[in-house]
């Protein structure tokens, strides 16, 4: 009899449609990764009513998808998803555990690999099985990539953000088997989960965007900051941030594209003073056209991206943004959604 | 009383911090000395604390990690209005990854004795990972809740705060003692005053090293740490650039151009 075991494991997250698409993208790259370990891909799926989304995981590359449905799974509660995935984990002793950098996620991870008493990388950009058989976890600092390991405890665990590996292509002939696995009924919870809020979101989506002006430090203060909003308003653009502009309190930190914000993927991206720090231009996935404003000739940016301006954005953004105004051919013309 | 703990980390300070590039040759860091501020998040847990101090009356300690000169960071958290200081340092914690990290604060927890509550900023801005307060109340068998931006209600043993989550907030309710890790949208810090500084000349600050917390050496700094640093790798550049030539006018011209020819206006 085949051993019902992975040795790559993927946290699935139910989402409000399905499934979140980072699980997806995360089950695209642990079946890269287990292939070149000749070994199978396990996920875990806590929530309920998932035979649709089980089915879809099995169709991106999973082999067997452990699947905790229960109503008490929902909404996500910390204690009781910890406890079903260390008990898996120990039970399985996988090589890697993958999860998404949802806030579920960055939460439930560090649970998870401190009862392991295991590694955890935050915000990987890219993984990469090594020589010895060791998953490389990438990292963007100081304007470089910095490798981690985590050689000696199992499961290597790391998070990734959604976008930055792709969504894999669905296989409607591939088979997997779908195991289900007990949700604890009297666990007693320390800590949990009310509800979920939604909040109306303002302006457009980041990570919908197909243009996306971002600002950072080089605004200045608050009204070199509302200028750069402006042009983002006339472009009919994604307003994104770096972490110094969120921190100087001129935005929301769900503004901020980055390995620890967000994962954008545009066609036009214009970055206004800022200096094209690496842990915010990661977050910059694949855009076709690249421009960047700002008074530093020296700047990093200007070596990441296809246009370059050297002015100071506080005289050159209002400059731009008139001359955009007053011409009504220019006026709206961008599509907000690819 | 309250009795409160807040983790704060001395980070170095990221206006210098950022300018550090990985050098192309030795693929290490340049060496600098770059003076050592308090992790910002780590200021909105502080004052997090302070605020319940002010309205039910607390006992603060802070709990700070680092080389000795990270007593300067706890100096100042006591000076806010923070009621006792712990340095831990020992050169045996250097190269700590959060795991070891959390271990080795969770090791000092048990030592200061019964706590409510633990405040930890959501992350640091050094390393940008968030596992030092969860992974520290997974070693105290507390429970956590991560990236709280408002506390609904604070009295009793039994609290309500309103956390980040996709698209909105999660409300949750959690049992103290518990670690709260907090986003910059929970309050406003205050700044140093006069009298705050002159406070806390009396106000104490004790060291604590390994062997005070009494930890095998196998479980703290690099030792300790399952996680580590092979590889830095300077990043050569992708993309070939136009610098845009001409006066300021010139240069609006030929981005309205380069708008308008990728279809973006």
């Amino acid at each position: 009899m085949e051993e019902k075991s992975a040795t790559v494991f993927v946290v699935a997250e139910q989402g409000e449609d399905g499934i979140q698409p980072v699980s997806l993208q995360l089950v695209g790259k642990a079946r890269q990764l287990a292939d070149k370990l000749g070994s199978k891909v396990g996920a875990v799926l806590l929530g309920q009513n998932l035979t649709k989304v089980a089915q879809k995981l099995v169709e991106v590359g999973v082999d067997f998808v452990f699947q905790g449905d229960s109503e008490l799974l929902v909404p996500y509660q910390a204690e009781l998803y910890s406890e079903i995935i260390v008990k898996l984990m120990v039970e399985h002793c996988p090589d890697i555990l993958l999860i998404g950098s949802t806030f579920m996620g960055r939460e439930l991870a560090p649970l998870v690999a401190a009862r392991l008493k295991t590694g955890l990388t935050a915000h990987c950009i890219d993984l990469v099985i090594n020589n010895e058989g060791i998953l490389e976890q990438k990292i963007p600092a100081y304007g470089g990539m910095i490798t981690i390991v985590c050689p000696k405890k199992r499961p290597q665990m790391a998070t990734v953000a959604n976008g930055v590996f792709p969504n894999p292509v669905l296989d409607s002939a591939r088979s997997g088997e779908i195991i289900p696995i007990d949700v604890p009924k009297e666990f007693p919870l320390r800590v949990q989960t009310l509800e979920i809020v939604k909040e109306k979101s303002e302006g457009i989506s980041l990570e919908s965007a197909s243009v996306i002006v971002a600002g950072g430090a080089g605004a200045g203060d608050h009204d070199g900051w509302h200028q750069i909003a402006e042009l983002a308003d006339v472009l009919n653009a994604g307003f994104g941030s770096t972490r110094p502009a969120v921190d100087a309190g001129w935005t929301e930190l769900e503004t901020m594209i980055g390995q620890s914000g967000k994962m954008v993927n545009p066609e036009v991206y214009i970055g206004v003073g800022l200096s094209g720090e690496l842990q915010h231009m990661v977050g910059i996935v694949g855009a076709k056209i690249m421009i960047a404003i700002n008074n530093d000739a020296k700047a990093p940016v200007f070596e990441q991206v296809d246009y370059g301006v050297v002015e100071d954005c506080r005289v050159f953004v209002p400059a731009l943004v008139k001359t955009l105004k007053n011409n009504e051919a220019y006026a709206g013309k961008a599509t907000n959604v690819i | 009383m309250l009795k409160i703990v807040v983790c704060v980390k001395a980070v170095p300070d990221q206006s210098i911090a950022d300018k550090l590039k990985i050098d192309p040759v030795t693929k290490s860091l340049p060496r600098l000395d770059i003076p050592l501020v308090i992790n910002s998040l780590d200021s909105h847990a502080l004052e997090a604390a302070l605020q319940l101090k002010e309205k039910y009356g607390a006992h603060i300690t802070i709990l700070c990690m680092g080389p000795p000169p990270a007593g300067n960071i706890v100096r100042e958290c006591l000076a806010l209005g923070a009621d006792k200081g712990i340095l831990l340092t020992d050169p045996a914690f250097a190269g700590a990854d959060a795991f070891a990290t959390a271990y080795t604060l969770a090791k000092a927890v048990e030592k200061i004795g019964p706590v409510d509550v633990i405040f930890c900023g959501m992350a640091s801005s050094d390393g940008a990972t968030e596992w030092v307060g969860p992974e520290m109340a997974a070693f105290l068998s507390i429970p956590v809740v991560t990236m709280v931006r408002e506390i609904v209600k604070d009295q009793g043993d039994e609290w309500i705060v309103n956390a980040d989550y996709e698209h909105g907030y999660r409300r949750v309710k959690l049992k103290l003692p518990a670690v709260i890790t907090v986003t910059r949208d929970l309050n406003q810090p205050k700044s140093l005053s006069f009298s705050g500084i002159l406070n806390a000349r009396s106000k104490e600050i004790v060291e604590w090293n390994r062997e005070k917390l009494d930890i095998p050496a196998e479980r703290v700094g690099l030792k300790g740490s399952p996680t580590y640093v092979t590889e830095m790798a300077h990043l050569e550049s992708r993309r070939e650039v136009e610098i845009l030539e001409g006066s300021l006018e010139e240069k609006v011209e030929r981005l309205v151009q380069i708008l308008s020819d990728a279809g973006v206006v």
